[in-house]
């Protein structure tokens, strides 16, 4: 359960101040792929309904980081970390934390969409199902409707729900899972890069999505995309080769870099 | 559609130098011995074709279907008894068979990183190239001398024997072929993982499946060494399994090899019917390969 206790938030040198409790928080976490260490020593907070973007050139560990907080890495083999995750000051590693529940309170997004070979309906509702947060048909029906709501996708499918995802445009569909995720009400939403296959129009949509969610939800998204980052969160971490150079801000971290190679990667002298 | 060109009938051929012809004639005979090579594939399936559908098709007539093998030396008659043999241990082998090979190669796709799975794929293999007689002789010692006497029972299981395998093997295939991200896309949604490859990723590798056990079940309906001496065969219809069964194969092999000739004109016509039952089912195949929904 969500337990509103706001953290105090010690001034940590690189951290920045944030005005809302803090809902994810790495301390010290690295990660490895067999020999290859992805992830070094990663500290930063993640605080509650806000978007947080991880920015970096590809390699750099920010996916790793986002796979990391729902634990979808340890599914590989010879992974092994150090360090810890904490959701809501818990070690999410702790050995008595269940990881299908953790996995249904941090949702996910990837990157190519992803939908199920199934109905638009049948999707939605797969978390449901899965969770048994429905007890009756008719109950299911409106957690599906309010969710594709949600997703701002209803209107384009409500005719429609029983016929196959993968008619769905490629933005549609990211949509419709992102709408998949919300239906399990999650608290977090963790995204892979969600635009990334999709054509301006699609994004420009995903983006609007993304800020009207952060009302509800705490959004973790990663990106390649520096405009992107700048345009939809609050707050934003720089990786570069397995490292957290900087997180602030986003308005600072973007104005007022405090490290050069955040200055670098920001002005497009590299990645 | 490209239209081959000898290479010295090229207007510019005179303007080319000896390297560049040399790489065009090379390219020009290469051409050649592929299409050699597929024509030589092709070539023996469209004779076997071609002589079962002059030898057999005038022995194709409804009462081939419908009636039992008259007495010898007789005319008429038919292998309604084959017929209905095949469809009974096929089927039954299908039964017995395609749900253990799904749930095998469910194991060998969740364990697929376990020395238990490579075992078991080993073995499988090795099953697979089994010589079929072996299986038959296999289910008569186990099967057929424990019961006292043949059956199509007997006959199925062997039958089963030999699909188990095939189905088990295109089953992992399948499963490996569904996109990692739906495994994840239904864990991140806090599926369990049994669900999620229940639920998401063997509805997704159905058809696929699906192909392979149609494809396997084509296969065993031409086995005729593993039905020697479990189901024996039979010249009377019989709707029950654990009396001695006839099927088409072994049918054709009882008729090929008897004196008379309208008992070999039947065993064309039986042999035509089998082989077009095996197009059939892989023709039907290749329109279930096409993702569903779509």
């Amino acid at each position: 359960m969500h337990v509103e206790t706001p953290r105090p938030v010690p001034p940590v040198t690189g951290a920045p101040r944030v005005d809302t409790p803090v809902v994810l928080e790495a301390v010290h976490f690295s990660f490895w792929y067999g020999a290859t260490q992805a992830l070094k020593n990663i500290s930063l907070r993640i605080p509650e309904r806000r978007v947080t973007a991880l920015i970096g050139p590809s390699g750099c560990g920010k996916s790793t980081f986002l796979r990391s907080i729902n634990r979808m890495n340890e599914l590989l083999p010879r992974t092994r970390h150090s360090g810890d995750i904490l959701f809501h000051g818990q070690s999410i590693y702790r050995p008595e934390q269940d990881v299908v529940q953790l996995r249904r309170r941090i949702g996910m997004v990837f990157q190519r969409p992803n939908p199920f070979p199934k109905s638009i309906f049948d999707n939605v509702a797969f978390g449901v199902r899965v969770n048994g947060l429905a007890r009756h048909r008719t109950e299911l029906e409106g957690i599906v409707e309010r969710s594709l709501r949600a997703a701002a996708l209803w209107d384009e499918v409500a005719d429609r729900l029983h016929d196959s995802a993968l008619r769905l445009s490629g933005g549609q569909q990211q949509r419709l899972c992102i709408a998949r995720a919300l239906a399990v009400e999650p608290e977090v939403l963790l995204m892979d890069e969600p635009a990334s296959a999709l054509d301006p129009v699609a994004t420009q949509k995903i983006e609007e999505l993304i800020y009207s969610l952060k009302e509800r939800y705490t959004i973790v998204i990663v990106t390649h995309n520096m405009q992107q980052a700048a345009r939809v969160s609050d707050y934003t971490g720089f990786f570069l080769l397995g490292e957290l150079i900087e997180f602030g801000r986003t308005e600072d971290l973007f104005t007022n870099p405090h490290d050069e190679r955040t200055e670098a990667y920001i002005t497009g002298r590299f990645g | 559609m490209r239209t081959l060109r000898l290479p010295w009938q090229l207007a510019a051929w005179g303007a080319l130098s000896g390297r560049e012809r040399r790489r065009r004639l090379l390219n020009v005979t290469m051409f050649g011995l592929t299409t050699l090579a597929a024509a030589l594939t092709v070539l023996p399936l469209l004779l076997i074709l071609g002589h079962l559908l002059r030898t057999g098709l005038a022995a194709v007539e409804p009462s081939l279907f419908v009636r039992g093998p008259a007495p010898p030396g007789q005319s008429g008659g038919g292998i309604a008894h084959a017929l209905v043999g095949s469809a009974l241990m096929v089927g039954t082998a299908a039964v017995v068979g395609i749900p253990v090979a799904v749930g095998v190669g469910l194991f060998l796709h969740e364990n697929r990183r376990r020395a238990a799975a490579d075992a078991v794929r080993f073995l499988a293999d090795v099953m697979n190239g089994l010589p079929s007689i072996v299986v038959g002789l296999f289910v008569w010692a186990t099967v057929v001398l424990r019961m006292g006497h043949f059956s199509g029972l007997a006959g199925a299981l062997a039958l089963a024997l030999i699909l188990l395998p095939l189905v088990l093997r295109t089953t992992e295939e399948m499963l490996r072929l569904v996109p990692r991200e739906l495994y994840e896309g239904a864990l991140a949604l806090g599926a369990p993982g049994w669900r999620a490859t229940l639920a998401v990723v063997l509805p997704a590798a159905r058809s696929g499946i699906l192909t392979g056990a149609l494809v396997g079940l084509a296969r065993v309906a031409g086995e005729t060494a593993p039905l020697l001496f479990t189901a024996l065969g039979s010249h009377f219809l019989t709707w029950r399994l654990d009396r001695p069964m006839s099927a088409v194969p072994l049918q054709i092999f009882v008729y090929a090899t008897g004196p008379y000739p309208e008992w070999h004109r039947q065993a064309w016509a039986a042999a035509l019917v089998l082989l077009g039952f095996v197009l059939l089912v892989n023709v039907a195949a290749r329109f279930l390969i096409r993702p569903p929904d779509r």
